[in-house]
């Protein structure tokens, strides 16, 4: 998607000092020539057209060219940076394979972009001990390409897994489709080795289930590149599921859908997918990848059910009989491995489906409870009504995660400032039925307003207290993941007209 | 405002009243885990009032919980629903309470297979030592909205701030259930269990007293049943799960001092001197030795674990001593969060 009229003044999403504090000064030229002077060996980047690739990660309407854009292959070259950039009061950003889709790795202009992309190494593969250790650059799908010999796999499958890496899993928390089972990247690490801003080794967690002291690793996991750098990784590795098989049910009303997946759940059936596709998506997809959706269905859901194969096939019986009994006019069980395969292509395509019917699309993701779910969808059909705006929906039904998909056309003068407005909205509509303005893409920069809509300035003074305790300074990926006080104050006097909370009918929770 | 809430406030206005003085607090709950780590010099603060279930919807898998609630209720109102905290919370005392079992971060047999405490934590809301009453995290699965201080919460004994009520994610009861007893060394059982580890069985519970590995399978019907048919061996009365984790098996009277020692699961046998008691798989092991406390750990750290001395009085650490690195930054995230330091000092150790 493209960008337009971001230097207008709003509330902009470039780090901006009057918002955000000041940034201390920096003199490009200098830091340059001291980083080669400590580290002759080190691949620095500085000129214009060699920066222009690393100006924006996975939100790529917002681009900022970054002072310099470093690339170590030693955990020693990026301790030296960091020290440097301590001493020298450098704010730095560290960025994987640059997947993220909140701008959690979005550059500053005066600071230095920290890739972490060529550790890619794979240490160890320990199959009696059940975990991988690898290099923070190694990309996710890679572990479980490299555990397969021994039936193992790393469960977190965040979309972008072909391409993401392990040490931006972490830093996000990275979800996937089958969380509701086998959880985020937190329930999935044992141990992460970090650097801090002062370039000490800190290791979080153990090779044990525990670890003494406080639990820094699931405080670290999901911090967005705020408390310091990730410099290896262990993970659990999990046996793969014996069978896998998926029921895909159609409906002719979202809210009947809804009651189906509480059904499920409260038939004491944990599945380990279960993901639901309004129209819109269902017939993008449908005209996409000829799934054999439904494309007069209202809404489809797919339950995927794993385990031992007798446990799945008992499974199967009854969450079919739960599906008819809420009034699926449909229920398909996936006959063959080519079959399944082909369910589940529409589902994980139905990003690029919507890319083709529409010129630019911005993917939210907030997650709800799951009995809000026809409330939620009602008022956004509202919301995209009252901005003339189509949006089509997924949702990881299982865990409450969904992803909108607002369509809009960036060349129509105006669109994606409307659309930005839209999603906003659509996030505070999240946290207005009790839920969260990010359930696995991370806040970032991208939601760094909606995050004074969750939280009140007592929540976020005790956040800076976290960050404070790692990186006084503010050196570490300034400007991400918890908004200023001050920021917060001039969102709120923009935001609320006339003393009129946004959705005043509900109940604030 | 509800008694619950009113009780919250009180807590809150005692709280600030102790910020104001910079006077100490000892918090306290039904006093069944007080033998975990150091005493504490301070004013005791019962944390017991605010108590009960705030929501709990059995189809979204959460509940909400006041930490003064006794955690057989809690328990009871899940089971009731045909669910369970899957980490198998310790009790040790007929009045536990859900913020206990939070602050200490103690689970079961089933961890190594289900997660900890601090993985089913989905938020919760704290009194901090900036004298707020605030929420971290929330009632959904999936939330990534600011620094995850909720699970950091978990284990860190009352260190950090005051608990008044946290959500966790709930699962449903496995439909079967089997406990077998077969007759094996320890080495040749946790060669076993490192084969096992790597197939989709359905093991839940895996302990080892030096002769018999003790096994328990949960899963859907066939599951079970075929792994059991597998498996062989003696049938084990599951009550014996439940003796475990309250440590009322009868290796537990044994007077030397007891310590918990946290290791890779697949370590062989550690040589010190005294009896051990393998639980989680082999990654909890129970020790009771009248060993130097620098033996113990040394023979922990070696492994790549930690040992913990659960017996009071014994040492004045008893848990493993931090890194200097990560001493600091504990002192530091102390000093953040509970700058007058009044919650808990020196529960864990002695520097904070």
């Amino acid at each position: 998607m493209q960008a337009s009229h971001l230097d207008e003044p709003r509330m902009n999403i470039l780090y901006d000092e009057r918002l955000d504090g000041p940034l201390p000064p920096v003199d490009k030229a200098a830091v340059l020539a001291e980083l080669r002077a400590r580290l002759p060996e080190l691949e620095v980047l500085h000129e214009p057209e060699a920066l222009k690739p690393y100006e924006c990660d996975g939100l790529s309407a917002y681009r900022v060219t970054p002072m310099l854009v470093v690339l170590p292959r030693r955990v020693e070259e990026v301790q030296e940076i960091l020290r440097l950039c301590h001493e020298r009061r450098v704010p730095v950003v560290a960025r994987g394979a640059g997947t993220g889709l909140s701008g959690g790795a979005l550059p500053l202009e005066r600071g230095i972009l920290l890739v972490m992309s060529r550790f890619n190494r794979i240490l160890e593969i320990n199959p009696e001990g059940r975990y991988a250790r690898v290099q923070p650059g190694v990309r996710n799908l890679a572990i479980s390409q490299a555990a397969a010999p021994y039936g193992l796999y790393y469960a977190p499958d965040p979309s972008s897994q072909i391409a993401c890496t392990i040490g931006g899993n972490v830093a996000e928390n990275a979800g996937g489709v089958h969380c509701l089972k086998y959880g985020l990247t937190v329930h999935n690490l044992l141990k992460v080795e970090i650097l801090t801003i002062e370039g000490e080794r800190l290791v979080l967690g153990a090779d044990a289930l525990d670890a003494p002291g406080f639990d820094l690793l699931a405080l670290f996991t999901g911090s967005e590149g705020m408390l310091g750098v990730v410099t290896e990784v262990t993970v659990k590795l999990l046996p793969k599921p014996e069978v896998a098989r998926v029921l895909m049910a159609s409906f002719d009303d979202v809210e009947k859908a809804g009651r189906a997946v509480a059904d499920i759940i409260a038939a004491g059936i944990v599945p380990g997918g279960l993901e639901m596709m309004d129209n819109l998506s269902i017939r993008a997809a449908e005209d996409f990848i000829h799934a054999g959706y439904p494309v007069e269905a209202e809404a489809i859901l797919l339950c995927e059910l794993d385990g031992v194969e007798s446990d799945v096939e008992d499974d199967c019986r009854r969450v079919e009989a739960v599906l008819k009994q809420a009034g699926a006019t449909e229920v398909r069980l996936a006959r063959d491995e080519a079959e399944r395969a082909r369910f589940w292509a529409g589902r994980k395509n139905a990003f690029p489906a919507v890319g083709r019917i529409s010129p630019d699309y911005y993917c939210m993701d907030g997650t709800i409870p799951r009995r809000e779910l026809a409330r939620v969808l009602a008022g956004i059909a509202r919301l995209g009504a009252e901005y003339g705006l189509r949006v089509a929906n997924v949702f990881h039904a299982g865990d409450g995660n969904m992803h909108p998909l607002i369509l809009y056309d960036a060349n129509k003068p105006g669109e994606l400032e409307r659309t930005e407005e839209l999603g906003g909205k659509i996030l505070e509509l999240c946290v207005a039925v009790g839920g969260t303005i990010t359930g696995e893409h991370g806040v970032g920069r991208e939601k760094i307003n909606q995050m004074c809509v969750q939280f009140g300035p007592d929540e976020l003074t005790a956040f800076h207290a976290v960050k404070a305790a790692f990186d006084p300074e503010g050196l570490l990926n300034p400007g991400k993941n918890i908004p200023t006080l001050h920021r917060c104050a001039e969102f709120g006097r923009m935001h609320v007209h006339r003393g009129q909370l946004p959705f005043p009918e509900l109940e604030r929770f | 405002m509800t008694a619950a809430d009113e009780a919250t406030e009180l807590l809150l206005a005692q709280v600030r009243a102790a910020l104001a003085d910079g006077r100490p607090l000892r918090i306290e709950g039904s006093g069944s885990k007080a033998f975990l780590g150091r005493p504490v010099e301070g004013e005791p603060l019962d944390a017991r009032a605010p108590r009960g279930i705030v929501r709990y919807d059995p189809t979204e898998l959460v509940v909400t919980v006041r930490a003064g609630t006794p955690l057989a209720e809690l328990e009871a109102a899940l089971d009731a629903a045909g669910q369970m905290l899957p980490f198998e919370p310790p009790h040790f005392g007929p009045g536990a309470t859900v913020g206990g079992m939070i602050a200490t971060g103690l689970s079961g047999p089933r961890r190594p297979w289900s997660g900890a405490v601090r993985d089913f934590v989905l938020g919760c809301r704290v009194i901090t030592g900036l004298g707020t009453h605030v929420r971290f995290g929330g009632e959904v699965m999936k939330n990534v909205a600011g620094y995850d201080v909720s699970r950091l919460m978990a284990g860190s004994f009352g260190c950090l701030g005051l608990i008044t009520e946290v959500s966790l994610k709930v699962l449903p009861k496995p439909r079967a259930r089997r406990s077998l007893l077969l007759e094996m060394s320890l080495p040749q059982a946790l060669a076993r269990l490192a084969e096992w580890g790597r197939q989709p069985l359905p093991i839940s519970a895996a302990s080892h007293d030096g002769r018999y590995l003790r096994l328990r399978l949960e899963g859907g019907e066939g599951s079970v049943s075929a792994a059991a048919a597998r498996f062989g061996g003696e049938p084990l009365d599951d009550g014996y799960w439940e003796a475990l984790r309250e440590l009322r098996l009868p290796f537990f009277l044994d007077p030397r001092p007891l310590w918990r020692l946290s290791l890779p699961p697949n370590t062989p046998p550690l040589e010190l001197p005294g009896e051990q008691l393998v639980d989680w798989g082999g990654a909890q092991r129970w020790l009771k030795t009248e060993a130097d406390a620098e033996n113990v750990r040394a023979a922990a750290a070696a492994v790549g674990g930690h040992a913990v001395c659960w017996t009071p009085g014994r040492t004045d650490s008893p848990f493993h001593p931090l890194t200097p690195v990560a001493l600091r930054y504990h002192r530091q995230l102390k000093a953040r969060l509970d700058p007058r330091g009044i919650f808990n000092p020196g529960r864990m150790y002695a520097q904070f």
